[in-house]
């Protein structure tokens, strides 16, 4: 019997131990109690050629860390019902049923997936799912109740000196956000060879995987992710997730993790 | 009926020159309905946010935009022409698409949602194959449209036929062929349903036949055929 193992996740999101009473799922692969799935259909496939049985599984909708009402009053549950419940359960639905039909496909991590079905800029119809997927749940864990504020130590030194000041990093996310046309995303990313903290926007449903740049903290500028709060007024969305909303903890342990992959120090090089 | 009145009255193409430039800016066009009246397909607040709010800031930055670029122009700047460029193509599209949207709906009381007969109808039998498909192709590819865009029912007069299109954010349907004149465009922008049926866009898509005036689609097709 096949085990499918953890294949290596360079940048898993924050912890899936959960004992929260939701559904929750996790995005690693595993055969144990279908529970898990949140519910999706397992299907046990044998193969004639090989004599191990292969089990397939799928990804399930996670759960945002906090209760779906944590962060009123700057996003109503309401939105959250919506936009976590509807919107993203059916991008996740959407990528089950591609995975169903594509043997290779299922076979990857979410951040390969990510990569592969973007083909270069030119993505196949599962990019949009798999990169949805990830996207919000990446966005739900950049925000948490009683957000906002400034980050802290080695990440506000990082943004100090990539961005002159916190303000002025602040005023360009802002500025990012409020000049990005459609429905797109606002991100701050750790870009791996320049070694450097930036801001970036993408449109639909990409994200700086696909440049292989490390996000820190991400907006949905999507209307659906404000419509329902604040109508067209974007601006007033993007200063209250600014101002209550943003994580700069996640944003922080992100950092942490990103430093072990991207070097960020001053070469010591000796005088001889 | 007394909400209208708080809008300009300047239609499309009426444009107030800027006195000392001589410089043509825009304003919002009138509905020649109510808000309400689109209501159930459309709801009120939809109609008045939509109008009022989007339509009113594509044309108040689009305005800007065009200053902008006249200044530049005016003084060489070429790189500033340039990059100007995204900034009027959306906010122009903005406003151009949506005067065109507003005369694309009319309530039930005048019409809206009535096939459409004679010659425009004729076309679209032969070009779809009945009004039945054509409103499934319009409806499949404007709920298959990732993001924000618009699905078009558009006369190419190259090839003297109709043709349905989608295009992204607010580009005109023009950007997909200079010789496509748009009949009916649906806008599938989030603002333009979300209130109403959240992320159920393909109900949206499904009501919105109700109160499309294909009287005005029959109109331009035949003006277009004439020429």
């Amino acid at each position: 019997m096949s085990l499918v193992t953890c294949s290596s996740n360079q940048f898993p999101l924050s912890s899936n131990v959960r004992s929260s009473a939701g559904p929750s799922s996790n995005n690693l692969r595993s055969f144990f109690d279908v529970s898990h799935l949140g519910g999706e259909q397992r299907r046990h496939k044998s193969r004639n050629s090989r004599r191990m049985s292969s089990i397939t599984a799928y990804y399930g909708l996670k759960s945002p860390p906090y209760e779906l009402d944590a962060l009123e009053p700057y996003m109503s549950q309401r939105t959250l019902e919506v936009h976590w419940g509807a919107h993203q359960r059916g991008y996740v639905e959407a990528l089950n049923k591609h995975l169903e039909k594509n043997d290779i496909l299922y076979g990857y991590t979410m951040d390969e997936l990510i990569k592969v079905t973007y083909n270069n800029g030119n993505p196949w119809p599962e990019f949009n799912s798999a990169a949805q997927v990830w996207n919000h749940d990446f966005f739900w864990e950049s925000m948490q109740p009683g957000g906002g504020e400034m980050p802290t130590l080695g990440l506000l030194q990082q943004i100090e000196k990539d961005f002159g000041s916190f303000i002025n990093f602040r005023e360009k996310f802002i500025e990012a956000a409020l000049t990005s046309f459609g429905s797109c995303w606002v991100w701050l990313v750790l870009k791996r060879e320049k070694k450097c903290l930036a801001i970036v926007k993408t449109s639909n449903a990409i994200n700086p995987l696909v440049w292989n740049d490390i996000p820190i903290t991400g907006l949905d500028l999507w209307e659906h992710a404000y419509y329902l709060d604040y109508k067209n007024d974007r601006a007033k969305y993007v200063n209250t997730f600014m101002d209550h909303l943003v994580s700069w903890d996640a944003a922080a342990a992100r950092m942490a993790r990103a430093q072990a992959f991207v070097n960020l120090g001053e070469p010591k090089i000796p005088v001889a | 009926m007394a909400l209208r009145t708080l809008i300009t009255r300047n239609p499309l193409r009426a444009a107030a020159p800027l006195a000392s430039r001589g410089l043509q800016t825009f304003s919002l066009p009138d509905l020649p309905y109510d808000y309400g009246e689109l209501e159930p397909a459309i709801s009120a607040e939809i109609m008045q946010l939509h109008h009022q709010k989007h339509h009113q800031a594509y044309i108040t930055n689009y305005n800007k935009a065009l200053e902008q670029l006249d200044a530049a122009a005016a003084k060489g700047d070429a790189s500033t022409v340039v990059k100007l460029q995204s900034a009027i193509k959306f906010n122009g599209g903005g406003h151009v698409n949506h005067s065109i949207f507003w005369k694309n709906l009319a309530p039930v009381r005048v019409g809206g949602g009535e096939p459409p007969h004679g010659s425009f109808g004729w076309a679209i039998d032969s070009n779809f194959g009945s009004f039945e498909a054509l409103i499934q192709k319009m409806n499949a590819e404007g709920a298959a449209l990732q993001g924000s865009g618009w699905v078009w029912l558009g006369l190419d007069k190259e090839f003297k036929r109709l043709v349905v299109e989608t295009t992204g954010n607010q580009d005109p349907l023009v950007t997909k062929g200079a010789s496509l004149v748009p009949l009916l465009g649906i806008d599938v922008w989030e603002h333009a349903y979300y209130l109403q049926y959240k992320n159920v866009r393909p109900d949206y898509l499904k009501n919105i036949w109700k109160v499309i005036n294909w009287k005005y689609a029959s109109d331009v097709f035949d003006k277009e055929n004439a020429n």
